[in-house]
């Protein structure tokens, strides 16, 4: 291993000397700011400006495909023409009722497995790899496929349904019919999600130590009782926080429901950020989508706030 | 009769002790419980009026939440 003194006199001798007189008069502190200013500089650029940017444009008429029209100082019109509008309203009731089932079918299917996958059975390790597969799918990808999967005429999602039901396969539409599209959506996050929040749930059922449920063994504790008094509520904190961090997202989901709906049929799977886009980039009405941009911030800012006190009471335990 | 032993007085001026109702826990909560509710008006499918107010809510309770993050435990 070379000597640290060695080291030192080697960086010494190849640094200039005009940069080693430069820096021989700063600081500790100096030197430390100096290291983080890029840093800085470019989380200033990246993320503080566009936001204030965004802020200023919320109050403004600016629209980016005339970028030429005087831009005049609107106040708070367009937090208002939102906060009342009845269609920004549907797209708030379409976002909560994804997000209310992807986190409730999500939470009870991942905990489910996460519950088995914890009884270390043969081969879990295994199963565990298989069960991960969709989390690592590309949301594009994913989105692709289930188009294809749910296809009435060659779809193989129809035709199991069929082969359960005795219904024609293609006597349905997932994606077509304004009743079925809203449940296509949540199967296909629930499908690609849940992996992620068994991890989270089993993370959460190893942390629990086993002397505990030895303690309830010589108590004679019922397994279903042990289950209530022991399992549930340590590993709480862990559900809760996997439902905090999937809510969040799902407040935020995009991508996926753009490529298997596109928001449709109508506007029944026209979520939050479906909207703003379209209001951004297809009627150009930049100020109002920025306004809307800001109310979204706002609320997955609070969130976030929730979020971080969750993980706070998980860290003291 | 010997004299009881005097308290010795506390060196500089008497720390202002922090008000118990503004204590970080307790204002967090509410905080919290402000951000839920704003975020439940604002997918509620009932009434506008409360969709039309949810943002002021929720605005409130993470600018509240930002500040007595702040506060003393």
């Amino acid at each position: 291993m070379p000597d640290i003194n060695a080291v030192a006199d080697r960086v010494a001798s190849a640094t200039p000397p005009s940069v080693a007189r430069a820096i021989r008069g700063l600081s500790d502190c100096s030197i430390a700011w100096l290291f983080v200013a890029p840093t800085i500089v470019l989380l200033l650029a990246i993320n503080i400006f566009p936001l204030i940017w965004t802020i200023h444009l919320s109050f403004t008429n600016y629209a980016s495909n005339r970028p030429n029209r005087p831009v005049v100082n609107v106040g708070l019109k367009w937090y208002q023409d939102i906060l009342s509008s009845p269609e920004v309203w549907a797209a708030m009731q379409a976002t909560a009722h994804f997000v209310f089932w992807t986190i409730f079918f999500q939470t009870l299917i991942g905990f489910t497995l996460a519950y088995l996958v914890d009884r270390k059975f043969r081969g879990h390790a295994f199963w565990t790899t298989i069960i991960l597969i969709p989390m690592m799918l590309s949301p594009a990808v994913v989105g692709n496929f289930w188009k294809f999967l749910y296809q009435p005429q060659i779809g193989l999602f129809n035709y199991i349904v069929s082969f359960f039901t005795g219904l024609p396969p293609s006597s349905f539409e997932m994606l077509g019919s304004v009743t079925l599209a809203p449940w296509a959506i949540v199967i296909v996050d629930t499908w690609m999600w849940t992996p992620y929040v068994m991890l989270i749930c089993l993370a959460g059922l190893r942390s629990i130590p086993d002397y505990i449920y030895e303690a309830a063994e010589v108590d004679r504790a019922s397994k279903w009782r042990q289950f209530w008094s022991i399992t549930l509520p340590m590993a709480l904190p862990f559900i809760m926080l996997a439902v905090l961090f999937r809510g969040i997202e799902n407040f935020k989901m995009f991508d996926m429901v753009m490529l298997l709906t596109g928001g449709g049929p109508g506007s029944t799977t026209e979520l939050a950020s479906i909207t703003l886009k379209r209001q951004a980039f297809e009627a150009y009405r930049t100020g109002y989508s920025s306004a809307f941009a800001i109310i979204l911030f706002v609320v997955v800012f609070g969130l976030a706030n929730i979020y971080v006190r969750a993980l706070n009471k998980v860290k003291q335990r | 009769m010997s004299a009881l032993p005097q308290s010795t007085p506390s060196k500089g001026a008497p720390q202002k002790r922090w008000p118990r109702w503004a204590r970080r826990n307790l204002m967090e909560n509410i905080a919290v419980a402000l951000i839920a509710i704003g975020v439940l008006m604002l997918v509620q499918p009932f009434t506008i009026t409360l969709y039309g107010w949810s943002f002021t809510v929720v605005l409130v309770g993470t600018v509240m939440f930002t500040i007595v993050s702040k506060f003393p435990e």
